[in-house]
């Protein structure tokens, strides 16, 4: 280890609440990271998160699984949707085999979603390394917000912030678990459905507010029908299909358009 | 292996393994795309309608005790949220208020109708 020039007091300061970024420490880095993590406090995803696994922490209570368990769970798996099918299904004894297909399949969603935010976070100096963590944090509600704020955010700054963001989220997870393993049996069922609703409604009004393009609001509507009907119909990988089929119908129907008008204005 | 360390040896094995498959193959294909390619505005469109999946889902099949919620209330609820958005300044924190209040009076105006 080469020793490094004596940093100022502020920037030591910054340093124990930095990330487990290996860049050389630089004030930006640290103050976005903290931008980040505030940022999620100040979004409405903490206080569904908390709620959320509020529910996961009763559910895994009930099947036997200890705190520490879930805690490691949250930090590992970091899949809402997914966490809930691994603690039911262990708990209600499938094999392993069945229960990680089970996980498997519901976390799909996750290829598209990793995709589709890498490329707005990185930048000329991201290595692939740096990527890594960003791409393990990435769940709903990280990339919902992270669509949300980070065109306001300078691109040097993005990763820093956008770990930030996730590791903010993923404190109000551990949260509601501690929550959860506090209360469990004095939940009442309306209570309980009510933690289990914020998920579809907060999840759908920030889908809603982070449509911009026809594409957005074409791919929305389209999941909304496919997701229910396809399930419904037991197709296998339904959610797959949904995003597969909805997803390039309404992106073509965007670039149809969009050729319609070039056309339209030659 | 005791039972403590087996639950976490599966914990990796079932729960992240195949999880973090997912994350780490977008982590591959994203390598190379840039924001304003094709690909990527067909790989966020395919992430949004998933994600709408996902919320249909949860409201048609819903898991645990949301299941004793009736359908009609679930959805009227929900639509309720959303046009609270539309309506209150866009404010996410309102609709979703809206959302819980409706959900929950419309549980408990059906109980005392039903009897």
């Amino acid at each position: 280890m080469t020793p490094r020039p004596i940093a100022p007091a502020a920037m030591l300061w910054n340093m124990d609440r930095r990330s487990m970024s290996s860049a050389p420490p630089k004030h930006s880095a640290a103050a976005m990271f903290l931008a980040g993590f505030r940022a999620a406090w100040f979004s409405i995803m903490a206080y569904v998160l908390i709620g959320t696994y509020v529910g996961i922490a009763v559910l895994a209570h009930d099947f036997g699984f200890g705190l520490w368990w879930v805690v490691a769970s949250t930090v590992l798996v970091w899949a809402g949707p997914g966490q809930v099918i691994l603690i039911s299904a262990l708990g209600a004894g499938a094999t392993p085999v069945e229960t990680a297909l089970a996980v498997g399949v519901s976390s799909a969603r996750l290829l598209p979603m990793v995709v589709s935010l890498l490329p707005l976070i990185r930048s000329k100096e991201t290595t692939h390394r740096d990527l890594v963590l960003p791409a393990h944090l990435t769940a709903i509600s990280m990339w919902v917000e992270a669509l949300r704020l980070l065109p306001a955010v300078p691109r040097e700054s993005r990763l820093s912030f956008s770990n930030g963001l996730g590791i903010g989220f993923m404190m109000a997870a551990h949260l509601g678990t501690f929550i959860g393993f506090f209360l469990t049996a004095s939940l009442t069922p309306l209570l309980t459905a009510g933690l289990l609703f914020l998920t579809p409604l907060s999840f759908l009004v920030s889908t809603v507010r982070n449509c911009r393009v026809l594409a957005d609001w074409l791919a929305l509507a389209f999941g909304l029908v496919l997701g229910p009907l396809l399930a419904a119909r037991h197709v296998g990988l339904d959610l797959l299909w949904t995003g597969i089929v909805g997803g390039s119908l309404a992106y073509g129907i965007q670039r149809l358009r969009d050729a319609f008008k070039r056309e339209a204005f030659k | 292996m005791s039972a403590e360390l087996h639950a976490y040896v599966l914990l990796v094995l079932v729960g992240f393994l195949p999880n973090e498959v997912w994350r780490m193959l977008g982590l591959v294909f994203a390598h190379g795309i840039d924001e304003s390619s094709e690909l990527f505005a067909w790989a966020r469109a395919v992430a949004t309608a998933v994600l709408a999946g996902v919320i249909a889902k949860i409201l048609v099949f819903p898991p645990g005790a949301l299941a004793n919620v009736s359908l009609l209330v679930r959805l009227v609820a929900i639509a309720c949220g959303l046009g609270a958005f539309l309506l209150l300044r866009r404010s996410v924190f309102a609709a979703v208020a809206v959302g819980e209040v409706v959900l929950t009076l419309g549980v408990l105006v059906r109980d005392w109708l039903c009897g």
